[in-house]
């Protein structure tokens, strides 16, 4: 495929329009307390009840940063290819809003925790690397809940303070599924890392999403709008879809873009503009004088650098290398940790391609039947390598093997058990099967006799008699070695 | 025998310890003259009742192990106190009790202190003569409608008219040393890291420091010995190794290197001020001192940077005061009316002022012209005292350009109120320690103080001169109680 | 550089301090006066001079990565003007 075919592009009258888009990606630290207090970060609390003194801006109390949450960030730096910053600095963010108790938020600006990256893509036309521009680390704001009362708005803390990773890209995304791919690979690289678990329905990943357009060909970024806090991939991609014809609609009715903020209203599936009457922002960034800046040394670096997993990109590599798999296939099995764990279990003990083939075939079918992670998978690693040495020594055919596998869902027994119990066993004893064979022979002497005239097709249809005969348990194979001679 | 109220701290220990006095005997005399002396308005809430059960508890088992063993202190409203209401002197804080206390006070109580009460100061610490108080001015004990200085003007007066043997402050620009000055009492301002800032309501959160406010030096470096500690809820607080400071007190000073910083003698310098300095240089050569001229050419700019580094943090550090957690709330008709109002309401007019020129100068466009020059500014300030203290071992100056002045003298005119912190400041902005003690009184019998400033951490050494100096000023504080009248 | 009423104005919503016009303008004045003060500092050539980021010169302490403290919704709430027992809560907010 070449890559003008791939190019997404938005057509409005002579015109062709590119789209640019840029990420700021909110992603939760996987950590047990929160960034500057000791409290729990657990999800679904009772509103509330996870609200230190701190948490909640009470006079006097001061922030006390996690070592932890540091780790993450570093290890994340490191898993997006990225510069680690030795000395970064904390600053106060302002502003007033209900659910942000300091009237601050503690952020990093000038100098982040982790600064220039990459993420390298699979696109169908090939790799394209994403750069990312920086990480750094910032606190989360309570929830503001504006549909329980009708006069009231009424606040919950228990996320304020809850250490988040803000990932921004540089403006190098092109396409709303180059937005998906993105995401879930950033999402992948971090749960490989243990850092986040990118879980979007409970908002442990959530982006900003920065959109221009301009004319193909044009060397110049259009002006940009960003729609805030967007938490799934599906409404990431219908923003999108909506600034672009929108901002190139205003462009060819020779209207500016404004640089403004923008919210993604998933009722109406339209962005609209968020500044209020108020004036625009003005957040009068300073650093935390209730901090020190944050001096990382080497050891501190390199301890954590050992502790770096082998990661999807390396893992793909040696998928291909070792295994022989199509990069297709590598990149199916790596893209989730749990899976690529799944195969490696599967073939410490069996055939490589019969595992690839089951694993994406007939068990990603059962999970996405049952919407089921693999790690919650019904038929265990060991089970299915199991079941397929049973198909690879012959003991049951590919077809006995599927209503195997549809019994062992249940209780994820050891399939051999199951063949014995359901006499499923393949019948490869050539006695028999010329017993079988000879009387679906004789019970069709005119068949035979088109055969023997040139019908080759035929023996599809002997095939299949011998096999029903048989419940479906012979051996396929010989059962064709058998009959090719007996018909000659 | 002199009476319970005139003994001061390391006495009324001992007499403890010797069970000469029950807790409850000098919880009482100074309640007692607490309740009489309701016209300085030092106190903006009490604790007497608590106190004296307090008291009689430690009588019942009573241990002298303790540093401050059933001692009395009624502590500044800055510092957030368990179960009674802490107010920072402010009308938005009025109804605020902490479910938390903060750390310097916990290490007075944990070393035996009883609490008196909550003593008045500037709104939110920001005032030098603690006028702006949402809770009233406070009167001076050394004459009627005098300012005791500010913000601590509360422990300030309470110290001097002996309401309380003892009182702590907090000092951002000169908020200890400067009253202590105006009052004739003795007062610390710590290095920068040495007392946690945990639970004190913060003004500018990288000059604020707590320390003890007292009568004499050698109460000064028992109460620095509670108060200092190494707090793992304070990012800022230093671990070194804190000292026996009283134990370590040692009045000879002899081949010690004062330096005098030219840039602290001004134009406008009274006559009475420079006499005080020079009657303290002599002081130090007769104890074997040697004196050194030195300069620190950028105090000029001291205050300047600090009106505009302190009023930055605190503009950001009383965002959180908008009537959404705790403390006064005005009703708007929206969110953003019920802001403004709570806060327009909430604040005096001297922090608004101060929140104002905060925001100003953090606000796009004017970052680097102000803020980011005034923490250059500090830089060179830092780096001034660097050079001087690879020269010298302590530097000697006056702690304030003037002493006392009238209630409603200055209300009008910031500027001329700002300029009282002139030579308190710089130490704030080098976050080092310095110490003021009273050294005289002017034509009008009001009290001068001297301050001495110490290298980083090296509070024994300004404890020792300023020690040393107290033996030779001997100063007598004139009280003639004219509000008891 | 000076101050104009409009500057006053945009730092009062800014900073969420409603202003009358009187204190509108006696603030124009005060802070007139006090940055004719500040702008000692002009005197002073700043260029090669690094800002200061902490006075304090050790190591920024961590934490561990521990929770140490429990609900303590009611002594949280207690404080709050509204008498909502889960929640804080301020006047309805409209996006
Ligand atoms: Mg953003
Ligand atoms: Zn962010």
């Amino acid at each position: 495929m070449t890559k003008h075919q791939s190019q997404y592009l938005i057509k409005k009258n002579n015109n062709e329009y590119e789209v640019v888009i840029g990420l700021e990606v909110h992603a939760q630290v996987l950590s047990n307390s929160k960034l500057f207090s000791s409290s729990p970060t657990k999800f679904g609390a009772e509103p509330n009840t996870q609200v230190s003194l701190v948490d909640a801006a009470f006079p006097g109390m001061l922030p006390v940063i996690n070592e932890f949450c540091i780790k993450q960030a570093v290890k994340t730096g490191i898993g997006l290819n990225a510069k680690i910053n030795k000395r970064s600095i904390f600053d106060r963010k302002n502003y007033f809003y209900p659910d942000l108790p300091q009237g601050y938020q503690i952020s990093q600006y000038k100098n982040p925790i982790v600064g220039e990256g990459s993420v390298t893509l699979d696109l169908p036309s090939g790799e394209k690397k994403i750069g990312i521009e920086r990480l750094h680390l910032e606190q989360d704001a309570g929830k503001s809940i504006h549909d329980l009362d009708p006069e009231n708005t009424f606040v919950d803390l228990n996320r304020s303070g809850v250490a988040l990773m803000e990932i921004v890209s540089k403006p190098d995304l092109r396409s709303p599924d180059e937005v998906n791919i993105y995401i879930k690979k950033l999402r992948s690289i971090m749960r490989y890392l243990g850092t986040c678990d990118g879980n979007m329905q409970e908002g442990s990943l959530r982006a900003d999403v920065n959109v221009s357009v301009r004319k193909k060909g044009d060397k110049k970024f259009g002006t940009r709008c960003e729609i805030k806090n967007v938490n799934s991939i599906k409404f990431m991609q219908m923003a999108i879809e909506y600034e672009a014809n929108r901002q190139s609609n205003l462009i060819e009715n020779g209207e500016t873009i404004d640089q403004e903020t923008r919210l993604f209203d998933t009722k109406k599936n339209e962005t609209r503009s968020m500044r209020s009457k108020e004036d625009a922002h003005d957040y009068r960034y300073f650093p935390d004088p209730d901090l020190l800046p944050l001096e990382l040394g080497d050891e501190f670096i390199e301890n954590l650098k050992k502790e770096i997993p082998e990661l999807p990109d390396q893992k793909k590599k040696r998928f291909i290398e070792k295994f022989k798999l199509t990069p297709y296939e590598a990149n199916i099995l790596v893209s989730d940790i749990e899976t690529s764990r799944y195969f490696e279990e599967v073939i410490k003990n069996s055939d490589v391609k019969l595992s690839v083939n089951w694993i994406t075939g007939e068990l990603f079918a059962l999970l996405n039947e049952k919407n089921l992670e693999i790690s919650h998978s019904p038929i265990s690693a060991k089970n299915l390598s199991k079941l397929i040495n049973l198909i690879k020594d012959g003991t049951i055919s590919g077809k006995i093997a599927k209503t195997v596998f549809e019994l062992m869902i249940e209780t994820d027994k050891n399939p051999l058990k199951i063949i014995e119990e359901k006499s499923l066993k393949q019948q490869s004893d050539p006695k028999e099967l010329e017993k079988i064979i000879t009387k679906v022979i004789t019970d069709n002497a005119d068949k035979v006799k088109e055969y023997k005239s040139g019908k080759d097709k035929l023996l599809g249809f002997f095939v299949g008699q011998v096999m029903k005969v048989s419940g479906g348990k012979a051996n396929p194979q010989l059962v064709n070695e058998i009959l090719k001679k007996k018909l000659k | 025998m002199s009476e319970i109220i005139d003994l001061n701290l390391v006495e009324l220990v001992q007499k403890i310890k010797k069970k000469e006095l029950s807790s409850k005997e000098i919880t009482k005399a100074f309640v007692d003259r607490s309740e009489k002396s309701k016209k300085l308005n030092v106190y903006i809430t009490d604790n007497f009742n608590e106190a004296i059960k307090s008291a009689e508890n430690f009588d019942s088992k009573p241990n002298f192990e303790k540093k401050l063993p059933g001692i009395p202190i009624a502590v500044k409203d800055l510092f957030c106190t368990k179960n009674l209401r802490t107010t920072a002197g402010s009308k938005i804080l009025n109804n605020f009790v902490p479910p938390y206390e903060s750390t310097v006070t916990q290490n007075l109580w944990d070393n035996g202190a009883i609490l008196l009460g909550k003593l008045n100061c500037d709104e939110f610490a920001m005032g030098s003569s603690n006028e702006t108080s949402f809770f009233g001015n406070v009167q001076s004990p050394i004459g009627e409608n005098l300012v005791p200085g500010g913000s601590s003007g509360g422990s300030a007066s309470a110290l001097a008219a002996k309401l309380t043997p003892v009182t702590i402050g907090t000092d951002t620009g000169g908020s200890i040393r400067q009253p202590a000055s105006f009052t004739g009492t003795v007062g610390l301002k710590p290095t920068y890291g040495s007392c946690s800032r945990y639970g004190i309501v913060a003004f500018a959160s990288s000059l604020d420091q707590a320390g003890p406010m007292t009568s004499n030096v050698e109460d000064c470096a028992l109460l620095l010995e509670v108060m200092s500690s190494y707090d793992l809820k304070d990012s800022t607080s230093v671990e070194f190794k804190r000292n026996n400071y009283l134990q370590n007190l040692n009045e000879n000073i002899k081949g010690k290197k004062i330096g005098i910083p030219k840039e602290y003698i001004t134009d406008k310098m009274p006559k009475e001020i420079e006499d005080l300095w020079q009657n303290g240089i002599s002081y130090l050569k007769e104890s074997g001192a040697e004196i050194i001229d030195l300069s620190l050419p950028n105090t000029p700019y001291a205050l300047p940077a600090y009106y505009i580094v302190a009023p930055a943090e605190a503009s950001s550090n009383l965002a959180r005061y908008d009537g959404v957690k705790y403390g006064f709330r005005s009703n708007g008709e929206n969110l953003i009316d019920m802001y403004e109002k709570t806060r327009s309401e909430g604040f005096g007019n001297e922090v608004k002022r101060r929140i104002m020129i905060g925001t100003y100068v953090l606000s796009s466009g004017y970052y680097d012209a102000y803020y980011l020059k005034a923490q250059k500014v500090r830089r060179l300030i830092k780096n001034d005292f660097d050079e001087a203290y690879k020269k010298v071992d302590a530097i000697l100056t006056p702690s304030t350009p003037s002493s006392a002045f009238k209630i409603n003298e200055k209300t009008n005119d910031p500027v001329s109120m700002y300029l009282n912190d002139i030579f308190t400041v710089p130490i704030n902005l080098a976050g080092l320690p310095a110490i003021s003690i009273p050294a005289g009184l002017d034509k009008k019998g009001y009290p001068l103080g001297l301050q001495i400033i110490g290298k980083a951490f090296d509070e024994q050494n300004i404890l020792n001169i300023a020690y040393s100096m107290q033996k030779k000023i001997k100063f007598k504080n004139v009280i003639n109680d004219w509000w008891l009248k | 550089m000076s101050i104009d009423l409009k500057t006053v104005k945009h730092i009062s919503k800014l900073s969420r301090i409603s202003l009358d016009d009187e204190k509108a303008k006696k603030l124009e004045k005060d802070l007139n006066s006090i940055f004719k003060f500040i702008e000692k500092l002009n005197e002073l050539d700043t260029s090669k001079t690094e800002a200061l980021s902490s006075i304090v010169e050790t190591k920024l302490q961590l934490r561990k990565d521990e929770i140490k403290s429990k609900d303590i919704r009611e002594q949280i709430l207690k404080n709050s003007p509204s008498e909502n027992k889960d929640f804080f809560v301020v006047p309805k907010v409209v996006e």
